[in-house]
């Protein structure tokens, strides 16, 4: 599938930096690194997951309310969602997998990690990156559509 | 107070995957398109992320603890090794195809997209398959 997207600098940034704010809170409030995919181990008491479940199960629950609240308030989101099912599954299945094997995802290696300047998630997020990148060529210039 | 403040963390980072545009799968993949519908913009919400936590993570480590917490608990594994580059590897393969990660799969489960439905529960299911993957003998010793 292929949706023509628009460049968003400055929505992009202003965005970036509130996932920033939350990381900082996160870090300051609870001493712990903001990865999603961890935090949703943890929240749901998956094998792996650390001890603290209380802010792990709210900040869940918080990611979810925050496109209600934006509806809530008058406002409108775009999002395009890829409609094959069976793709999404296994891209769901491998997102998931990777993300618990690997020990982080975008947030929890992509953004904590760099700003920790860890060589481990620097390596992980060059992996991911490129992984990706090869993935949608394969899929939209070889195979010839998503 | 863990709990208010827990959800409140949740929300921004919800509110900013959404206004940066990391919650459209169509502007991940155009971003991960470099030979095709390039959409740089989320190079500006991982720049704009990155740096801000840079910023507050070493505003926030002068203090002996954390505010809610005994202990600040910061990764200490500094190992390149097969299940990180193995994970990593799964992980943007599952990206490009899904133009999903955690954060915007479960920001955009209330908006009920049947492909986001399809996502999440697969995902789930994957991060309990990970978990047990990694420590399993194939992910021993090194990369």
């Amino acid at each position: 599938m292929l949706t023509e997207t628009t460049f968003t600098p400055w929505a992009s940034l202003g965005g970036g930096i509130l996932i920033g704010i939350s990381a900082v809170m996160v870090m300051g409030l609870f001493g712990r690194i903001a990865g999603i995919a961890g935090i949703t181990q943890g929240a749901m008491a998956l094998p792996g997951a650390a001890r603290d479940r209380d802010w792990r199960i709210a900040f869940v629950l918080g990611l979810m309310a925050a496109p209600l609240a934006i509806l809530a308030l008058g406002g409108t989101i775009v999002q395009t969602v890829p409609g094959n099912l069976a793709l999404m599954v296994v891209a769901g299945l491998l997102v998931g997998t990777g993300t618990a094997l690997g020990s982080g995802c975008t947030s929890g290696h992509g953004v904590c990690g760099l700003a920790r300047l860890s060589g481990r998630s620097l390596a992980a997020v060059a992996t991911f990156m490129a992984a990706g990148f090869v993935t949608v060529f394969v899929l939209r210039h070889v195979m010839g559509g998503l | 107070m863990r709990v208010l403040w827990g959800f409140l963390a949740g929300l921004i980072f919800g509110v900013g995957l959404i206004v940066s545009g990391m919650a459209d799968p169509a502007k991940v993949q155009n971003f991960l398109d470099l030979a095709g519908a390039w959409d740089p913009s989320l190079a500006f919400v991982m720049g704009g992320a990155t740096v801000t936590t840079f910023i507050g993570y070493r505003l926030v480590w002068r203090r002996a603890a954390p505010v809610l917490n005994p202990t600040f608990d910061v990764p200490t594994n500094r190992r390149i090794d097969r299940p990180l580059l193995t994970g990593a590897l799964l992980f943007g393969a599952g990206w490009g195809i899904g133009g999903f990660c955690p954060g915007p799969a479960l920001t955009a489960l209330p908006l009920l997209a049947p492909g986001t439905l399809a996502f999440v529960p697969a995902m789930i299911l994957g991060l309990w398959i990970g978990a047990r993957l990694k420590s399993a003998p194939v992910m021993k010793g090194t990369a």
